[in-house]
């Protein structure tokens, strides 16, 4: 078991096991999200208040959860890269930034279009929702423009760690300043905590949710194994691979 | 100069004497340059002057944007000198020197931060009550005000150090600092600005000051090592 | 096996994605002076730096007394005086300042001590400048005035004799030599030659292969 994961941490594996299971996870993924959509846009009843603007849940609650899932990740494979000194740590904090931030962009233009009809805006200011997926939005953006700034990649690794275990007390703290703030003044949230979810309505949205992850899973791999390959171009494996797959190069 | 006894077991930490020591250098390096000290407070006054130009100097508007006003122009010019918190000691090659002194870095930054507050912040806050009556802020209210900016200077203090230490070597690293920064500070900006609203319309606080408190001395706690830990990375 | 205060086991060094240096093994034993040659930017501050650490190694570790370093970095620095390309000194802060401060972190010498020493670098009558106002070579001879009043036996010196005149180089040069006598270490990068009376200087150099 053990050897397993030692064997996972080696870059030429890991390529080659990558490249295995990604096309599959998109696959899953893909058919869980055709079923969710079926599910959630034609058999699903509309909403007693909302009628069918509602449906938007289908995917902006899963990009939203994802947006959140990635930060946490990046978190996690930063404390293990800086605790351990494991690359492939960093190379999974760094491929997982960008997939996070565009689920994090997804899941506020899917709750601004869900919002519009109650707030008769586009943007809805005082909705802790709303607000906690745009700081962590910036949160990922700082992120990013850390990593470009520094041209030392293993000090881009080490620095941008530091900074998204600093964000993610962060992200606890912003959801819970908000809410605090939006009790205050009795804005319009869009998301009402009614667990109270018939399952027609219900599955569904889990089902969503598993196949975003997938997704997530999916991409994540492919943009991982371009980090390796970038980080390891001049390592032998990677001359023999590529002299492999091009024999008349 | 060097003894014949082989390298001593127990090393001699003491980091409560190289905190003084640093605080007191700092303190001095600043009162030395006075230019420093008086640019983020002219700052400061162009951006809460440029507000009521902009929207309304009536009354009623300027009671409603006070205190946030007051708490964002505050914020934005005690960014101003986070760049230089560990560039200059990078140039001249301190930093270095810092960092292998053999004494604790953490307390080095955390006496970084220590002054930076009292340099930057403070006089900040002393304007700041000043302004905050041009804004039409209850006099009752000043000192919720002065409280709030104190405790708020400091976790913005506290983690710009932070962003700062992750951009030692970075070419203009001003505006990424700001962005690094910001967003952390958004809860602050909430439970601050938003305790001097409710004051002045003397309503409950609902224990804003308290969250300020708790995140202040949150960010004492972690910002030091965090910084400490960022430097070294810089420095690699 | 007797152990030596400070061994590199298998030192691999790289500045970006040039390799500077590999497998490098060295043990230094008190009173070795080890002298690193090289042409500007071959790798011999990048070396230091990982002796010092500042840096990491690519692979490969540096021991203390047989242990690792990065185990035992306070503890480590405590034993090395540094002396880098910028002298270390803050401009706005006079001579004295600068360095009251360093020994306020490591109380080694008496305020007498320190003053001796001055003296002997020629800077004495300096002390109360502020340090931006100061000729190159008297910075150089501060920091060097750092290096001697501490009581570390491993000094690590990046081209200790640059900015220095006849005078400042036999002083720093008759130190070394003391140093080392008393049983101390010191690595020091100078694409100089240098030459110490009654003293054996262990080189390293380094070599520049055409097609790198």
């Amino acid at each position: 078991m053990w050897k397993f994961f030692h064997q996972l941490a080696s870059p030429p594996h890991f390529y080659r096991l990558a490249g295995l299971f990604a096309p599959w996870l998109l696959g899953l993924s893909l058919v869980g999200i055709v079923i969710g959509l079926y599910g959630g846009l034609v058999l699903a009843p509309a909403d007693y208040q909302q009628g069918d603007a509602f449906r938007i849940i289908y995917v902006h609650v899963p990009s939203a959860y994802l947006s959140l899932m990635a930060y946490t990740m990046m978190a996690v494979a930063s404390v293990i890269g800086l605790v351990w000194r494991m690359k492939l740590a960093h190379a999974v904090a760094a491929a997982a930034a960008p997939i996070g931030a565009s689920f994090t962009f997804l899941a506020l233009a899917t709750g601004s279009i869900w919002g519009r009809p109650m707030w008769g805006t586009w943007w809805e200011w005082g909705d802790p929702r709303m607000m906690t997926e745009l700081i962590l939005l910036f949160l990922y953006l700082g992120y990013m423009a850390l990593r470009s700034a520094i041209e030392d990649r293993n000090k881009a690794d080490r620095a941008s760690a530091v900074l998204a275990i600093v964000g993610v007390v962060n992200v606890v703290l912003v959801h819970y300043s908000v809410e605090w703030w939006s009790s205050l003044h009795q804005g319009q949230t869009i998301m009402n905590e009614d667990a109270r979810m018939p399952t027609s309505m219900l599955a569904p949205l889990l089902i969503m949710i598993f196949a975003f992850t997938l997704f997530f899973g999916a991409a994540l791999l492919q943009r991982l194994r371009a980090e390796v390959l970038e980080r390891e171009h001049s390592a032998r494996w990677v001359g023999r691979m590529l002299a492999e797959e091009q024999p008349n190069a | 100069m060097m003894s014949d006894k082989p390298v001593a077991d127990t090393i001699e930490l003491r980091p409560f004497a190289t905190f003084r020591a640093m605080l007191w250098r700092e303190l001095k390096l600043a009162f030395r340059r006075p230019s420093d000290l008086i640019n983020p407070l002219f700052f400061f006054a162009i951006v809460v002057t440029l507000f009521p130009v902009a929207v309304s100097p009536l009354p009623d508007v300027l009671k409603v944007l006070g205190p946030g006003v007051v708490w964002v122009a505050v914020l934005l010019a005690a960014l101003l000198p986070l760049n230089g918190l560990f560039g200059q000691d990078h140039e001249d090659g301190t930093l270095e020197h810092y960092v292998l002194s053999g004494q604790s870095l953490v307390a080095m930054c955390f006496a970084k931060i220590v002054a930076l507050w009292l340099v930057s912040v403070l006089p900040l806050v002393i304007v700041s009550a000043v302004v905050a009556q041009s804004y039409l802020l209850p006099s009752s209210v000043v000192p919720i005000l002065v409280t709030s900016l104190s405790l708020g200077g400091y976790s913005l203090c506290a983690l710009g150090a932070v962003a700062a230490g992750l951009t030692v070597g970075v070419q203009r690293a001003s505006a990424l600092i700001a962005l690094l920064v910001l967003p952390l500070m958004i809860p602050v900006i909430i439970f601050g600005a938003r305790a001097v609203s409710l004051a002045a319309v003397e309503a409950s606080l609902s224990g804003a000051l308290d969250m300020l408190l708790a995140i202040a001395i949150l960010t004492s706690l972690f910002a030091p090592i965090a910084t400490a830990a960022a430097v070294r990375i810089s420095l690699e | 096996m007797t152990e030596f205060p400070l061994s590199l086991r298998d030192i691999v060094v790289s500045r970006g994605e040039r390799c500077l240096l590999r497998g490098l093994h060295l043990d230094v034993a008190p009173g070795d002076l080890v002298h690193l040659v090289g042409p500007n930017g071959c790798g011999k501050t990048s070396l230091l730096r990982v002796i010092a650490g500042l840096s990491p190694p690519q692979s490969g570790e540096v021991l203390w007394h047989g242990e690792p370093i990065v185990g035992q970095r306070l503890r480590y620095a405590q034993s090395i005086a540094w002396l880098s390309h910028q002298p270390g000194l803050k401009a706005d802060l006079s001579l004295i300042e600068n360095l009251t401060f360093d020994n306020a972190l490591r109380r080694r010498v008496t305020a007498a001590q320190l003053d001796d020493t001055l003296i002997g670098l020629g800077i004495a009558s300096r002390r109360d400048v502020r340090a931006g106002g100061l000729s190159a070579g008297q910075r150089r001879r501060a920091a060097l005035a750092r290096v001697l009043m501490s009581d570390a036996p491993l000094w690590l010196l990046d081209e200790p004799l640059t900015n220095l005149d006849t005078t400042g180089r036999a002083f720093v040069l008759s130190q070394l030599q003391s140093h080392a006598a008393a049983g101390g270490m010191i690595v020091f990068a100078a694409h100089t030659d240098i030459v110490i009376a009654n003293t054996a200087v262990r080189r390293l150099e380094w070599e520049v292969s055409d097609d790198e």
